[in-house]
């Protein structure tokens, strides 16, 4: 008896089984390979000049790197001025932004279907697609130019924060939203005020998932240069005060890039902006995966 | 006048021509009933006949919700609760839920103690753990937890939970204690330590509870409504509506022809 055409070629189907799955495999390890790349080469090339000193000291000079580079010796110093610039500036723009983006999450969650709701979410939503250097060059003209008088750490933080806004209020939307509407119910019904019902029950039954959209904001601003350049400027000594130009570690990358003396440093603050945005990301990740 | 809805004399709380409505579709109509003190009062019908909308009426849980609207009048020990403040309301008058709900971040003591002190009420410590320790004596849970009163309030059995959830609403004394189906995700035991808390709680509070669960109103309480598609269409002494019911619709219900 002739069979269905096709149907007994088993070899031929098992064949493009395999192949079809080491297509998968193949493009995996494609996707994974650019941060293995990366982190590879930044270790490779960075780990030398990481030190402590390297944490507490603040930037060598182009002489004192140009000397170093000719006894063929690693360059003195540190980055110390653009970690605690970075710390600064990310502190303050998490000060700014957090209360604001929670309020408005909160207000989005409470007015859901409503236009003005509608509007701001989708405000921020577009507030989310527009490019940093663009809020730089907003923040210069807030700030820089009638605030401050000049670059300074506080420019730096407002461009900083209208970044990290609309995730924040994205995330404490959705947060309070996943949170069962009983509690709040509960809540109300022992006849607590709104207001204690949301900051003694919502947000702190939420506060994994606020905290999550917290940590991946603050990581990805972390990373910023664009808008810094435009506000903070950058600056080669430790500065703390927020009404003068401030550095930041991926400023001084840029810096150590345009300096052939001191370009060897530029994969030892790579390494360290690494590593902070990795540990971040791998806190935000291990809430959010206790959460649930 | 419906002749079928029994006169109470004295109620602790009577409803006026008490209507509900989502948006446009009504699902209370005009109910007029009053509820006696010290009894359990049981709210039953099929799915949907607006007997939890009657219940949530009753302290103004439908104010959260801006499509509900609400007309009509209800007397707390005659003082009209639409025009007293919902926070004051709501004092009087301690909600149970469906499903469990203790609040997850709180442990078991604060749970019980959330109403004092998310409203700021300032206590010693003393005066707490009488509130807490009578709260939970009253839900016959003291026993069980007293060892634990720091373990987070969602560590406990369903029914458990349940338990809590009714002493967290008893801590305030309220004069009323609605409850909305609170036994339909537990266990039958889980059920039954509940249905027996209830009868011995109607010493000192009035229950008014929502139930689709015929055998357990008939169980548990003194008086019954019956309400269908949004009306009130009987009311009376349990005992006489489920041996005697004057409504057709009553009677049908009660001998599961429907519902």
């Amino acid at each position: 008896m002739k069979s269905v055409s096709g149907i007994d070629n088993v070899g031929i189907r098992t064949k493009k089984d395999r192949i079809f799955l080491g297509l998968v495999v193949l493009l995996s390890v494609v996707t994974v390979s650019p941060i293995i790349l990366i982190i590879f080469k930044l270790i490779a090339k960075g780990y030398k000049q990481l030190s402590f000193g390297f944490l507490v000291e603040k930037m060598p000079d182009t002489m004192q790197a140009m000397t170093a580079v000719a006894n063929n010796e690693l360059i003195p110093g540190g980055i110390a001025n653009a970690i605690l610039g970075t710390l600064l500036m990310v502190v303050l723009a998490s000060v700014i932004a957090i209360p604001v983006g929670i309020i408005t999450g909160v207000y989005l969650y409470e007015n859901q279907g409503k236009w003005m709701a509608n509007l701001t979410r989708n405000v921020s939503d577009i507030l989310q697609g527009v490019p940093s250097i663009v809020l730089g060059l907003i923040s210069y003209m807030w700030v820089v130019k009638h605030v401050t008088m000049g670059f300074s750490a506080l420019a730096g933080s407002v461009s900083l924060a209208i970044m990290m806004l609309p995730m924040i209020v994205r995330s404490t939307e959705e947060t309070l939203k996943m949170i069962p509407q009983t509690l709040k119910e509960a809540g109300l019904a022992l006849g607590i005020p709104y207001w204690r019902v949301l900051f003694g029950i919502l947000i702190p039954t939420g506060f994994s998932g606020l905290m999550t959209g917290i940590l991946l904001a603050v990581s990805r601003v972390i990373g910023e240069t664009a808008p810094l350049m435009l506000t903070a400027l950058g600056s080669s000594v430790i500065n703390t005060n927020i009404s003068k130009p401030t550095s930041a570690i991926p400023l001084v990358i840029w810096e150590f890039y345009n300096d052939p003396n001191m370009v060897d440093l530029i994969w030892s603050s790579s390494l360290l902006l690494m590593i902070i945005v990795l540990v971040f990301n791998l806190t935000a990740k291990q809430i959010a995966s206790r959460r649930k | 006048m419906n002749t079928n809805i029994l006169q109470i004399k004295d109620p602790i709380l009577s409803i006026h021509d008490l209507s509900v409505a989502y948006d446009k579709n009504v699902a209370v109509k005009n109910v007029s009933v009053g509820i006696k003190k010290n009894n359990v009062t049981a709210i039953m019908g099929p799915s949907g006949c607006g007997k939890s909308t009657l219940l949530r009426a009753l302290n103004r849980m439908h104010e959260l919700y801006e499509n509900i609207t609400t007309s009509g009048s209800v007397l707390l020990n005659d003082e009209d609760i639409f025009k007293m403040s919902p926070i004051k309301l709501r004092r009087k008058t301690g909600m149970v839920f469906q499903r469990p709900n203790p609040f997850p971040t709180m442990s078991i003591y604060d749970n019980v103690i959330a109403g004092y002190k998310l409203n700021g009420i300032s206590q010693t410590k003393q005066e707490r753990d009488e509130i807490v320790e009578r709260s939970l004596r009253d839900v016959a849970l003291w026993d069980e937890v007293k060892d634990s009163l720091t373990k987070k309030g969602t560590f406990l059995s369903g029914g458990q939970q349940q338990r809590l959830c009714i002493a967290r609403a008893l801590a305030f004394n309220p004069e009323i204690i609605l409850l909305d189906e609170p036994t339909s995700a537990l266990d039958p035991v889980a059920t039954s330590k509940i249905e027996d808390l209830l009868i011995k709680l109607k010493e000192n509070y009035t229950i008014i509870m929502v139930t689709h669960n015929m055998s357990q109103a008939a169980r548990i309480s003194d008086y019954s409504l019956f309400m269908y598609l949004g009306e009130l269409v009987e009311y009376g002494k349990t005992k006489n509506m489920f041996t005697n019911p004057q409504d057709r619709r009553t009677e049908e219900y009660l001998t599961g022809k429907f519902g």
